[in-house]
């Protein structure tokens, strides 16, 4: 059939042509962050990597300088926090959920889980802000820094909103991601593995342990590396408890230390600068780091997970 | 070889373990949800939803009007640019994203949609003040709706691909056979077909944009006015939690509590309405 003007053609060139939005989108989105972090990136270059000072206010003694490791920094460590406690909370509850609970339970617990993920950010800020800085402080931070306080990491004065309550939060809020994929991981598990387990006279808990999970590995540590995506790019519960602080004094050297992430930088002081200044300019830079880092966790996370799901023919979060 | 006893006490650990995830997992929200109520619902009147917000550090915190306000013209926004987007990008993905010339480009558009929904909303917010803030030369409503339609369009594209997909092929083949055209197909057969996943996608992503706040700090602005033309700054419930939660005065600390119920009313009601939707395909 020879190609024509007809409906047909027509209808499926729009659809082909919108299906690009995304794609346009991400373009966009990484040309401006390039371009517009070009200045500092020229002025600074390797510094504004490995760099710790921050000053946007030039002065006779203290030159404008940008230097974003401390940010980088904050949000590895804020990011590795939310994993140690947000993944094994995730998979116990995935493995609840595929392997346990009863029929009345599942309902139940799934809702649960749907409605950490529905709670916005603002609001895990507010009660971070308001409700969880208080737990952590009475019963977390000042017991550790009063009995472990020699220890660098629990160094320091205690007062809440700091890298521990922003890695709590994160926690929190990873959940969701990570409990959800996992659950598809291991429901996609054959049933013939278990049952030839179970058939050698494994218990339960060696069967999730040594068959289930194994087999799920890859799948689990994509889900791991999606949330992991999460907490690195999550702005606004944690700009609103980690305590925000500038320059060398951000390294996240300790636990009860009040740092800053490279996403809290930029929601608090983005609006500061002016169009067109160099101040900008890092900020965006800043950014650029940001996109790269979540788009290259993003790639890696669902290829594995794809990977692993791919045998079941269902599509993934 | 460890012994039987000690094998079925590990057994017992670790799956009265698993249980304790959930519990300890169930602590935040239940502790979210019960403080929101307590300290928002006192602040609750015709009033506190309708007013503008007074003076800061006046007695008088005033109301939330403008928030709200804010909040449902960027909703509505959103949805006229990111819903036909959206629905496009899907139907190219589920109907044509198989065959063998389309099939390649389709996968990269896959690909490209899943690295979208990974870009933090805050570098959204920079790329929209860069791309549109500047260049208006102003704060706008326009630049929230864009910012959030960013993030909105690849979650409708592929909730919008998913729902088509389980639409049986023989339906398509039904309606062709009848000597209908393949669009007239999609448009009136496929798609009525897939509503529910549809409805599904829009409000899922109307819920999460309901929430976001990290761009509209640099897109809308926020501010204490009703809503005044698309060349001035707009408030959102998000903005408007945030700016009063830092504010030391607890009578608008108070009302960031009462902002957030009413966010999280709104949030919690459309993740209500996907629930209802779901359950009545899954009841079909």
């Amino acid at each position: 059939m020879s190609p024509r003007l007809s409906g047909d053609n027509l209808f499926k060139t729009l659809t082909a042509l919108l299906a690009v939005s995304a794609a346009f989108i991400l373009m966009i989105t990484a040309y401006e962050l390039f371009v517009g972090s070009l200045p500092v990136l020229q002025k600074f270059g390797i510094y504004f990597f490995t760099g710790t000072k921050w000053n946007p206010v030039q002065t006779i003694v203290n030159p404008e300088i940008y230097g974003a490791l401390p940010y980088l920094l904050g949000t590895l460590v804020t990011s590795a926090i939310a994993l140690l406690i947000g993944v094994p909370l995730s998979l116990g509850i995935a493995i609840f959920l595929v392997e346990m609970a009863p029929r009345t339970l599942r309902v139940p617990v799934s809702y649960l889980v749907d409605m950490l993920a529905a709670v916005p950010s603002v609001i895990y800020g507010l009660w971070g802000y308001f409700v969880l800085r208080f737990w952590l402080l009475d019963y977390v931070e000042i017991p550790l820094s009063r009995y472990l306080g020699w220890i660098p990491i629990f160094g320091g004065t205690p007062q809440g909103l700091d890298v521990l309550n922003g890695g709590v939060i994160l926690a929190i809020m990873i959940i969701p991601t990570v409990s959800s994929i996992s659950r598809e991981v291991i429901q996609a598990v054959p049933n013939s593995i278990r049952e030839g387990a179970y058939s050698i006279g494994a218990t339960k808990w060696e069967v999730i342990r040594n068959w289930v999970l194994s087999y799920g590995r890859s799948g689990i540590f994509g889900a791991v590396i999606l949330g992991l995506g999460r907490a690195v790019g999550e702005t606004m519960a944690v700009t609103m408890v980690i305590g925000n602080t500038i320059g060398p004094s951000a390294i996240p050297n300790s636990l009860f230390k009040p740092s800053q992430t490279m996403a809290s930088l930029i929601a608090n002081n983005f609006l500061e600068a002016t169009p067109g200044t160099l101040e900008l300019s890092a900020y965006i830079g800043v950014g650029l780091f940001l996109l790269l880092l979540s788009l290259s966790i993003n790639v890696i996370a669902q290829v594995m997970v794809t990977r692993v799901l791919k045998v079941k023919g269902g599509a993934v979060e | 070889m460890t012994s039987y006893a000690y094998r079925k006490f590990k057994n017992i650990l670790f799956l009265a373990l698993s249980l304790g995830c959930v519990i300890i997992a169930a602590v935040p929200l239940l502790s979210i949800l019960i403080e929101v109520i307590l300290k928002g619902a006192p602040e609750l009147s015709i009033k506190f939803l309708t007013q503008t917000g007074g003076v800061i550090g006046s007695s008088d915190a005033g109301g939330i009007g403008p928030a709200i306000q804010g909040t449902l013209i960027l909703i509505g926004l959103t949805c006229l640019i990111s819903m036909p987007l959206g629905v496009m990008s899907g139907i190219f993905l589920a109907e044509h994203g198989n065959n063998e010339y389309a099939g390649a480009y389709a996968a990269w558009m896959r690909i490209f949609n899943n690295a979208l929904t990974g870009v933090p909303s805050i570098v959204i917010g920079i790329t929209v003040f860069a791309v549109v803030v500047l260049t208006l030369g102003h704060y706008s409503p326009l630049a929230g709706a864009v910012a959030l339609s960013f993030i909105a369009i690849p979650i409708v594209a592929r909730t919008t691909e998913e729902s088509l997909k389980l639409v049986p092929n023989s339906v398509r083949e039904a309606s062709l056979a009848l000597g209908v055209r393949n669009w007239r197909t999609t448009v009136s057969v496929v798609l009525p077909d897939a509503r529910k996943g549809l409805v599904t996608g829009a409000l899922l992503a109307t819920a999460r944009i309901a929430g976001e706040t990290a761009p509209l700090l640099m897109t809308i602005l926020g501010g204490q006015y009703f809503f005044q033309g698309f060349g001035q700054p707009m408030d959102a419930l998000p903005l408007r939690i945030y700016r009063d939660a830092f504010l030391p005065y607890s009578n608008f600390q108070a009302q960031a509590w009462g902002a957030a119920l009413v966010l999280i009313l709104i949030v919690l009601s459309l993740n209500i309405g996907v629930r209802a939707a779901t359950s009545g395909r899954l009841a079909k």
